[in-house]
């Protein structure tokens, strides 16, 4: 049953290891058998989240002294891999709110806003968003149009933000956004500025009727006057712009991982299938055309694997890991696409009905070449990276 | 999560020593992987990596659940070439150290061989309370730790659902057909838990992290003072003299509505001595 992964599985050391088959053990018995209702309803899995919570999957990278599992950025992505192998919203819960909720504050706070808000995002019971996209704009993150501005000893905030991961659930308890705080020369000066769920002035829009991800938290948030203490500033002032580039880095090793567990619960999914399911008196999975398609799957989720398992090593050993972070989550993306299409059409008629996992994985594939830097945004940055003459 | 269905009751001395629990795990092959058995002794290979058995999570989250307040749980396991991947499960789920017992004179074992295995490794423990699963997952004889007891001479009460302790009794509520029944029994003694009936925890990294300094002491036939004979092949009272493959399912019976539907599955049942 886990044949597939046991190869790459021996470069992880017994730590590592054992936590991945932990998560595999819990995504395969505890939301596999479940996952498919909440997502028909589009409803939030607030008893599966407070269990992941339990396990301490919230908690992975950071320090005890935080609440956190003292574990670190390899061991998030193997757990975000291993819920996304069975189901991409209860990875994208557990990325967003570690990776874009927790980890500014962890990265950027100060010693009094990491003891407020780390210990009870680590346990699960609070979950943290991070707010960049605006309506009028996401790969252009330099023109944010949010403003805030200083009143006495308060922020003011005006503006809208969209496609915010995390933001209103029950258990949603601060929303990290970036507003324009000032200039510097001709450029606007971006700041992070936490804003408290519940804040006066803030909207959280009905959420999106989206194509995926049903069972995550998406709204659009507007910001009307939203006055919050001058301490809510996360870090420097004028410095959220470079800081969230830093979190999108790491980041894209995360949505790579994430893409790599979709990949690899197709090539699950199909070799169950395929050895069940009989056509002119052979199981599909005996036709050379489809064996052909289910090794070019597992041929793709083991290249991205290793290209996102790359990118966290360099990411662990403090080199720079940009560009491997944007090849890993541009082959991850391709690879769960390619998969989700070639897995539906090896179902067949069943994978075009929403209660089987692959017509999920279908659904849930393409927001990963959009996400947290689309594809061009990848390519732009490897080109860039290559040292290619900038056209802007 | 479901209520803790196992709590201390009466006041509890102060005088009273920490909580000494055993639990009985057995490590078997995956059962989500193929099985195969042994050509020519008809016994399940045991020669991959093995887990911790479900029906055991069970015991060691209700022996973590005893021990929480003051005391300390202590895996005991019998396995082939020295595996401990199932220990180290319930070790990150909390468990303060483990007793494996390997030996190649024990090929063969039966479940009494078995038993007098795990009651010497049991005794070095020195528990207030044994815990053991109903039965296992792969053999599921349900014998080992009724005769663990015997060897050790200690009380057992089978199919727990609940457990608690207090003043140097245990009382349990043992399942039944119809309900349960209220057992108490002095320590130390032998209890087996019923699958299902609590919620096994799933290790955190920082309990994995954890297991890996906890001791396994890993001991011989020759270690617990057994003589090599009394065990394994050599000491089997049972023998395994031929495997057959299970008779196909027949086809069901279909009972198609004509207003008399739930008489004929009545009469069914009756038949099955169900109802
Ligand atoms: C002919 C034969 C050959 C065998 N050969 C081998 C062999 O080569 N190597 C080998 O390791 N086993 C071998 N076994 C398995 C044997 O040792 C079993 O452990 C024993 O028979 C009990 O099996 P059971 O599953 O029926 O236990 P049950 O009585 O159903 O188990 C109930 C509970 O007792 C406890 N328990 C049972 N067995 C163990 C254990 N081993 N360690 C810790 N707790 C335990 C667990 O809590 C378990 O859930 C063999 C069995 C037979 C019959
Ligand atoms: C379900 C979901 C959850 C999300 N969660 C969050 C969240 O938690 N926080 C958050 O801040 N955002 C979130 N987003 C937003 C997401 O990151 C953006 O959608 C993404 O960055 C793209 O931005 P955009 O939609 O504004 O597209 P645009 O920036 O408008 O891009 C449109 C198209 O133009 C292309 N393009 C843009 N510029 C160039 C260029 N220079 N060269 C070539 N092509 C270019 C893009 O690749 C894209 O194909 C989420 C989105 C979704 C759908």
């Amino acid at each position: 049953m886990t044949a597939p992964v046991t190869g790459d599985d021996m470069e992880l050391d017994a730590e590592h290891r054992e936590l991945r088959e932990t998560v595999e053990r819990f995504a395969r018995t505890e939301v596999a058998p479940v996952i498919g209702d909440y997502y028909e309803r589009e409803a939030f899995p607030y008893d599966l989240v407070a269990a992941m919570g339990a396990m301490g999957l919230f908690g992975l990278p950071f320090p005890e002294e935080h609440g956190g599992m003292g574990g670190d950025y390899l061991a998030l992505c193997l757990a975000i891999e291993e819920l996304a192998r069975v189901d991409s919203s209860l990875a994208i819960t557990l990325e967003a709110g570690v990776g874009l909720g927790a980890m500014p504050i962890y990265r950027f706070g100060t010693d009094a806003q990491r003891q407020q808000w780390l210990p009870r995002m680590c346990s699960g019971e609070m979950l943290g968003a991070f707010g960049l996209t605006e309506p009028g704009g996401g790969s252009d993150a330099g023109a944010t149009r949010t403003t805030a501005r200083r009143d006495g000893d308060d922020w003011v905030i005006d503006g809208s933000k969209a496609f915010i991961t995390n933001s209103g659930t029950d258990i949603t308890g601060v929303i990290t956004v970036t507003a324009v705080t000032g200039r510097s020369g001709d450029r606007p000066e971006i700041s992070a500025i936490m804003v408290p769920s519940g804040t006066p002035g803030l909207a959280v829009a009905p959420p999106y009727s989206k194509v995926g991800w049903l069972a995550s938290d998406t709204h659009e948030l507007s910001f009307a006057g939203v006055r919050v203490p001058a301490g809510n500033l996360l870090g420097e002032k004028g410095r959220g712009y470079a800081q969230f580039l830093q979190i999108l880095d790491e980041g894209r090793i995360a949505i790579a991982a994430l893409a790599v567990g979709l990949a690899q619960g197709c090539v699950d999914e199909c070799l169950r299938y395929a050895a069940d399911r009989h056509a002119f008196g052979r199981p599909i999975g005996s036709y050379q055309a489809l064996q052909f398609k289910i090794a070019d799957m597992e041929v793709r989720t083991h290249v991205a694997r290793l290209a996102w398992r790359h990118a966290a090593r360099l990411l662990a050993r403090g080199v720079p890991f940009k560009r491997q972070a944007s090849i890993a989550k541009l082959v991850a993306s391709d690879a769960a696409m390619a998969n989700a299409r070639d897995a539906t059409q090896i179902f067949g008629g069943a994978g075009f009905v929403n209660d089987t996992p692959v017509a999920r994985f279908y659904r849930d594939a393409k927001i990963l070449e959009i996400g947290e830097g689309t594809s061009e945004i990848q390519r732009i940055l490897i080109a860039r990276d290559l040292g290619l003459p900038g056209g802007e | 999560m479901s209520g803790a269905p196992i709590g201390r009751w009466g006041p509890l001395s102060g005088t009273i020593a920490p909580m000494n629990v055993v639990v009985c795990v057995k490590q078997i092959p995956d059962p989500a992987a193929p099985a195969a058995l042994d050509a020519q002794s008809h016994t399940l290979v045991r020669e991959g990596k093995l887990i911790l058995d479900d029906s055991d999570a069970y015991g060691v989250e209700m022996g973590l659940q005893l021990a929480a307040e003051d005391g300390e749980v202590t895996l005991v396991s019998m396995a082939p070439n020295g595996e401990v991947s199932g220990l180290r499960t319930g070790l990150a789920m909390g468990a303060a150290k483990a007793i494996l017992v390997s030996d190649g004179a024990l090929k063969g074992s039966d479940a009494l061989s078995t038993a007098k295995v795990l009651a010497k490794a049991i005794e070095r423990a020195q528990p207030d309370l044994v815990i053991a699963a109903t039965e296992s997952t792969d053999g599921y004889t349900g014998t080992t730790p009724v005769q663990i007891a015997e060897l050790l001479g200690m009380p057992s009460v089978t199919f727990a659902k609940k457990i608690s302790v207090a003043n140097g009794s245990v009382r349990v509520e043992r399942q039944t057909e119809a309900g349960y029944d209220e057992v108490e029994c002095p320590l130390p003694c032998v209890v087996t838990v019923t699958a299902g009936v609590v919620e096994p925890r799933y290790p955190s990294f920082k309990g994995i992290m954890a297991a890996k300094s906890k001791p396994v002491d890993q001991l011989t036939v020759a270690d617990l003072g057994l003589d090599a004979s009394s065990v394994g092949w050599a000491g089997a009272g049972q023998e395994i003299t031929g495997v057959a493959a299970a008779e196909e399912r027949g086809a069901g019976e279909l009972v198609v509505d004509e207003g008399d539907a739930h008489e004929r599955i009545v009469a069914f049942l009756e038949q099955l001595k169900l109802v």
